[in-house]
């Protein structure tokens, strides 16, 4: 087994990227984009936009306080400070994995994709005219990452209208010359840490890749086990639920667990991916302390959850109070998870204030998203199956939106990408001034950059962060449960965690785009042999060895990593009961007697050498008919023009050697 | 070992759906039905069969429901909450969700109409549902260390599932109903290939075949609107799930395109109710139906409203469905006494009625009157139409699930005796599978298929993987084929892959049995491989070429030069080819190669394997020497027979 990190990402917008070479097979572990790289990339110039306004009427709007300047950038050759005007004035392009990108796609075997964020990069491989892999995606996970990837291309549209298409393969900004006048802060996202990741950008995929990258999905349902070329099983389940039942099955191979998106209540699309090989070989790789969360859920009391409810209930109060003191609050749609908490926790703050505030989802595929989230109780946690099970709708949202308090608007625009792209930019701009207006933005460590164009502001900004992956001191907990083999552990946090020795599993640690050999655990396989089969078997005693052999032949079945030898439908024929694998070597005497009991007679003629030098020894057969015995170590040719007589011969040869 | 499985119900008959199965000491209970027909204890399996101790938790491993039919499932609370089974209980997320609708409602018509004493109370149902554990389609179900189940589509109702059990090396399937094709709102039936010791399928018409469902749709919905646009009312008794809602996509759609302002009514908030679940369960529909969760949700009927008993007399016309089906009691009874003297009425009638209830004596003939009860007699001039589209699949169907999956064994469940008897005639002779249709409170036993374990070198197995392609040639013509009189016989080749599994099992003492490649065994014993070869120089006639006329080939053959060789090689390839059309013959130029059988123009004055003493003509005949192993003995000799008696020119 091989196994390399091609990037370990960053956050929940960006899940790590992992090859694994295990039986023979190339295992690529989720395909994502770095969307926070595209806050490098200035927001479409605001006066130049005039859909923003027709669009303020259905809002209540303050006046927009802050506009950009438009226009051509000035070039300056000295470092300017940090401002909206360092920002790229182009078309957007979006950063890949580019480790991803040293790798030949076409001999990947085995695309699996753990979440929606994680797909995000797909269209860019299953573009590729040799690619040929199969990809798992969980139903939820498919369908919420196309809605996604469709969103980001038809937010990217906008933009392009913009800026028109680029006339040229590469863009202006990526020109070394301009490369060097981009403040640092800006070059180190464009080029990466060692400055060689200007390869991983890329002109963003098109709708029909999208769609072409959707069919070539296999999509599984909740648990359903996938079994690639009969011996790698694969397994999906919720990372938040039911570890138990998965891990006592302990033939699994538990392998890499991401959890991904989601809070504290909602695991839908949160799952892990769970393979078994057929080697039986059990190991877990621990990728990245931020892919355990939900998995850990389970593990422990609910005091994460209760922590995670008490941000919300904060936000909550905060967007309260901003719409009391007559303000807007703008919540970029970040997690589908948090926001759909969010809904419905606002609203009922709403309701018990006595407000009656409209809200707005604003997003082409807002519809489509919620309705879905309405359909897949199959994939939400225990409390939203209930609602099920009571006959009430899943989310909230459903009848907020029948009550009119929640309104969709399947506009050209949608949510906010890093604050870049999307109408989030355009809300932005025209609150950014209002003191009393809100916006709710994640924490993320490059806000700095995020906010740039809408500098200054008077807005107030609440920043908070969601959990997003395991916390570290629940990684030794869910090892325990766990009870794997082996742990792949990031180098960087080797001194977070510390391994005891008492530890039932060996840890290696890795670093980015480095491949780690990992011992294998396999022994042989194991045959399982119908017992029809086995007892027709003739077994054959090998005294001086003390060893039984007997010939089997059947019809070997590889089935979710397990190999059984079934009786074949034909019946073997009588042929198949003589021996055809011989071993020793003859002597020419007991060869005669064995002939003479048979009734045929001839005599030995000794030393003849022939062209291969090989020493052989010849009988001669007279009666009852010629024929000729040519013996040598390694070989017996019988030479007859009878053929009865040939194959009497063959028999007395046979019974002198040992055989199968 | 073997499977074990005893028919508590719908052993040759409809209702009470329950089988128990025993398969490697496991304990399985498909189904916790009840049947419609009976009012007495018949209406419920026997349990006591199970454990005469009534010790259900040990005696049982899981209950598995594969759908949220009463036939199905209308025994599980009295199973839970009376007889007190406590164990874990199987389901798929709709059946969860609406099979306590269908038992509170059934509760409801026997205690509230019929005034009956009542076997279970909704705390029961509700009590019952919280130990149902839900499951998604595919999921893999580890039930303990050693019992894996796994749900799949069976279409008929929202929900409806085939349940896959192993334990250890067997595995069966139990398919509950099932439909082979789509309907309406449903799709059809699905499931992988599986290794199956025992198939246990229902078998409702298993000896109907039918066509296309779209004509006999057409025809209700004809009936419907002729009876409205008449002025008449439509009753539609159904039960609320399942049925209700293909016939309201069906309505519902009609009603959109003719656009058509006769109200439909739902007669309880039951069904209006049973929608909601539908539309939340939408991804368990068909495809085409799935797809209209974004924009307009299918279940969300647009021309649907709610009944008010005030309308029954009201005197336009209407479209009402009425639980229950069958018009066994309830609100359907109740219209259909209003109704049914009215010669303007339709009333529809599901394909299946029980014995016993209304609606299967509308069925029966052409009544005129119906005897209620010995005080109550309902005139019936309505005109009556029976529904032929049904969700359970055809014999056709079962047939081809049970070709599809090839299991050792069948039993046939749910069904009608006669007719589940010539169906098993007809598995047993057409697939060659044994096939069983016990009755109520039969076992039946099965064998189920055992391993033993070994150790299997990696070079056994990568060998064999190996492909191992044959090439036949066939001049085989479609012999029954009599339309392809132009059509000459041409020679096709036939390419199989037939894999052999084919290795050496070693058992040595105190060492674990192990499989080897043949060539490994050798290594372990420290031997050489020894062939045993045949081989002969076989004298072959050959006519004076005219050129080479004083040069005869023999004995002077080492002046033959390799053009000569070759072309005598060639001759003798033509000459084989044409005796021996199936084969495959390899020319290397030098030598023919037939399987193992090697044949080259022998140039020594004196081979070893220069056997025959009839070189009568020497002068005339080359030699050729052949060689090859005991396999290929029998060819080999023909061949030497044909080289024997030919004479290359």
């Amino acid at each position: 087994m091989k196994f390399t990190c091609l990037s370990k990402g960053g956050g929940f917008h960006f899940p790590p990227c992992h090859m694994l070479n295990v039986c023979g097979f190339r295992v690529l572990f989720d395909c994502p984009l770095d969307l926070s790289a595209l806050t490098i990339f200035s927001p479409v110039p605001a006066d130049s936009c005039t859909i923003g306004d027709e669009e303020s009427s259905n809002f209540a709007v303050h006046e927009p306080v802050v506009d950009m300047e438009a226009g051509v950038r000035k070039k300056q050759k000295v470092e300017k400070p940090l401002d909206a005007n360092s920002l790229i004035y182009s078309e957007p392009w979006y950063k890949t994995v580019n480790n991803l990108h040293l790798w030949n796609a076409s001999f990947i075997d085995v695309v699996l994709i753990s979440s929606p964020m994680g797909m995000l990069g797909l269209p860019y491989i299953t573009r590729i005219k040799d690619f040929s892999a199969k990809i798992y995606v969980t139903d939820a996970a498919a369908r919420v990452g196309q809605l996604m990837m469709e969103d980001l291309v038809s937010m990217h549209m906008e933009h392009r209208q913009f800026y028109g298409t680029e006339e040229s393969s590469v863009p202006q900004w990526m020109k070394s010359e301009e490369l060097d006048l981009l403040p640092s802060a800006l070059k180190k996202v464009a080029l990466g840490k060692d400055g060689a990741e200007l390869g991983g950008w890329m002109p963003l995929y098109s709708a029909a890749h999208v769609k072409d990258c959707m069919m070539k999905v296999q999509r599984l349902r909740y648990a359903e086990e996938a079994c690639y070329n009969g011996t790698l099983v694969i397994k999906a389940c919720s990372s938040g639920l039911e570890i138990g039942s998965i891990f006592d099955s302990g033939h699994a191979m538990d392998f890499d667990y991401h959890a991904l998106q989601g809070s504290d209540l909602i695991l839908y699309s949160d799952f892990s991916t769970l393979l078994t090989s057929e080697d039986n070989e059990q190991s877990t790789f621990s990728d990245d302390n931020n892919n355990w969360e939900e998995l850990a859920k389970s593990l422990c009391n609910n005091d994460e959850s209760s922590e995670e409810r008490e941000k919300l209930s904060f936000i909550c109060s905060c967007a309260i109070d901003s719409v009391k003191s007559g303000g807007s609050v703008l919540i970029p749609i970040d997690r589908l998870g948090v926001s759909l908490l969010l809904l419905e926790q606002i609203s009922m703050f709403l309701k018990s204030s006595d407000l009656k505030v409209p809200i707005y989802v604003i997003s082409s595929v807002a519809e489509e998203l919620l309705a879905y989230t309405n359909i897949i109780p199959e994939w939400l946690c225990k409390q939203r199956q209930e609602k099920l099970f009571s006959g009430e709708s899943l989310f909230a949202h459903v009848e907020l939106i029948k009550e009119k308090k929640i309104h969709v608007f399947p506009a050209v625009h949608s949510p906010k990408l890093f604050l870049r792209l999307g109408p989030a930019v355009h809300l932005l701009r025209r609150w950014s001034g209002d003191p009393n207006s809100l916006l709710v933005l994640e924490d993320e460590a490059d806000a700095d950059i995020a906010l740039l164009p809408f500098k200054p502001m008077s807005m107030k900004v609440l920043q908070c962060s969601f959990l997003s992956g395991i916390k570290l001191q629940k990684v030794q907990p869910l090892l325990k449960t766990l009870q794997p083999k082996l742990v792949l552990f990031p180098e960087d946090l080797r001194n977070h965690v510390r391994f005891s020795n008492i530890n039932s599993f060996s840890v290696s640690h890795y670093f980015e785009n480095e491949t780690l050999h990992i011992p294998s655990l396999k022994g042989s396989p194991e045959l399982k042999i119908t017992t029809d089969l086995a007892s027709q078997l003739n077994w054959r005693n090998l005294e001086q060895r003390k060893l039984n052999i007997t010939r089997l032949k059947g019809e070997l079945l590889i089935e979710q990593g397990k190999h059984r030898l079934l009786s074949r439908n034909e019946q073997a024929s009588s042929s198949q009961n003589r021996p055809f694998l011989h071993w020793g070597s003859p002597h020419p005497e007991d060869l005669l007697a064995v002939l003479s009991k048979m009734g045929i007679n001839g005599h030995v003629e000794r030393g003849m050498r022939d062209a291969e030098s090989d020493e052989a020894c010849i009988v001669h057969v007279q009666d009852p008919n010629k024929a000729l015995i040519e013996v040598r170590a390694t070989g017996t040719v019988i030479s007859a023009a009878d053929e009865n007589l040939a194959s009497r011969i063959f028999e007395a040869v046979v019974d002198v050697l040992e055989g199968i | 070992m073997a499977i074990e499985c005893l028919v508590l119900g719908a052993g040759q008959e409809i209702g009470k759906s329950c089988v128990v199965v025993t398969i490697n000491g496991k304990r399985i209970m498909f189904d916790c039905g009840m049947h419609m027909g009976y009012q007495d204890r018949r209406r419920y399996p026997d349990f006591s069969l199970i454990s005469k101790t009534r010790d259900f938790d040990n005696a049982l491993d899981c209950i598995i429901i594969t759908h949220f039919h009463l036939d199905h499932v209308g025994a599980l609370p009295y199973f839970t909450e009376v007889c007190g089974y406590r164990g874990p209980i199987y389901m798929t997320y709709p059946t969860k969700a609406l099979a306590p609708l269908m038992l509170e409602d059934y509760r409801k018509v026997m205690v509230d109409q019929r005034g009956e004493e009542e076997q279970f109370t909704s705390a029961h149902i509700a009590e019952c549902m919280k130990k149902v554990i839900a499951v998604d389609l595919k999921q893999s179900v580890q039930v303990d260390k050693d019992l894996q189940i796994r749900a799949y589509y069976a279409g008929h109702v929202l929900g409806a599932a085939m349940f896959y059990a192993k334990v250890g090396d067997s595995a069966m399937v139990y398919t509950g109903d099932y439909n082979m094709t789509p309907d309406r709102h449903l799709g059809a039936a699905q499931i992988d290939r599986l290794q199956l010791d025992l198939l246990i399928t229902e078998s409702t018409y298993a000896g109907t075949i039918r066509d296309s469902k779209y004509a006999r749709e057409r025809e209700f919905l004809k009936a419907v609107h002729k009876c409205v646009a008449g002025g008449g009312k439509v009753l539609i008794p159904t039960f609320a799930l399942g049925r209700a809602q293909e016939l309201c996509i069906l309505l519902d759609d009609y009603w959109e395109r003719m656009k058509l302002k006769v109200p439909i009514y739902f007669s309880a908030g039951l069904t209006i109710q049973a929608n909601m679940y539908y539309k939340m369960l939408i991804s368990w529909t068909s495809q085409k139906v799935k797809e209209t969760y974004a924009t307009h949700n299918a279940f969300d009927f647009k021309n649907v409203r709610n009944f008010d008993r005030s309308l029954i007399d009201a005197p336009s016309p209407c479209v009402l469905f009425a639980t229950p089906g069958m018009i066994s009691g309830g609100f359907s009874l109740e219209v259909f006494k209003r109704w049914a003297p009215d010669e303007m009425n339709l009333v529809t009638l599901p394909g299946y009625c029980v014995a016993g209830t209304i609606g299967h004596k509308l069925m029966s003939g052409k009544p005129t009157k119906i005897d209620l009860d010995k005080d109550t007699q309902i005139d019936v001039r309505c005109q009556i139409h029976q529904l032929s589209f049904s969700p359970h699949t055809d014999a056709k169907g079962i047939m081809d699930l049970v070709k599809f999956l090839s299991p050792k064994h069948v039993i046939l469940v749910h069904g009608e005796k006669p007719k589940m008897a010539t169906l098993k005639q007809r598995i047993q002779s057409e697939l060659g599978i044994q096939c069983y249709d016990p009755a109520n409170k039969d076992s039946v036993c099965v064998p189920s298929t055992h391993f033993v374990k070994a150790g299997a070198s990696n070079a056994f197995i990568r060998s064999c993987l190996n492909p191992n392609f044959k090439f036949s040639k066939s001049s085989l013509e479609d012999k029954s084929d009599s339309g392809s009189q132009g059509m000459k016989s041409m020679p096709w080749l036939q390419i199989s892959d037939d894999r052999v599994g084919e290795g050496i099992l070693v058992l040595e003492k105190n060492k674990k049995t192990k499989v080897v490649h043949q060539d490994e065994l050798l290594h372990m014993l420290g031997e050489q491989k020894h062939e045993i070869q045949f081989a002969y120089c076989c004298p072959v006639h050959i006519e004076k070429l005219e050129q080479t006329e004083t040069t005869d080939l023999i004995p002077t053959n080492d002046k033959l030069s390799a053009s000569d060789k070759s072309s005598v090689i060639k001759k003798l390839l033509v000459k084989l080819s044409s005796e021996l059309s199936e084969a495959n013959i390899h020319d290397f130029g030098e030598h023919i190669q037939l399987e193992s059988f090697h044949v080259s123009i022998c140039l020594k004055d004196n081979c070893p394997y220069r056997i025959t003493d009839s070189l009568q003509s020497k002068s005339e005949a080359a030699f050729f020497c052949c060689s090859w192993s005991e396999a290929d003995e029998k060819l080999a000799r023909r061949i030497i027979s044909i080289m024997e008696n030919c004479n290359l020119t």
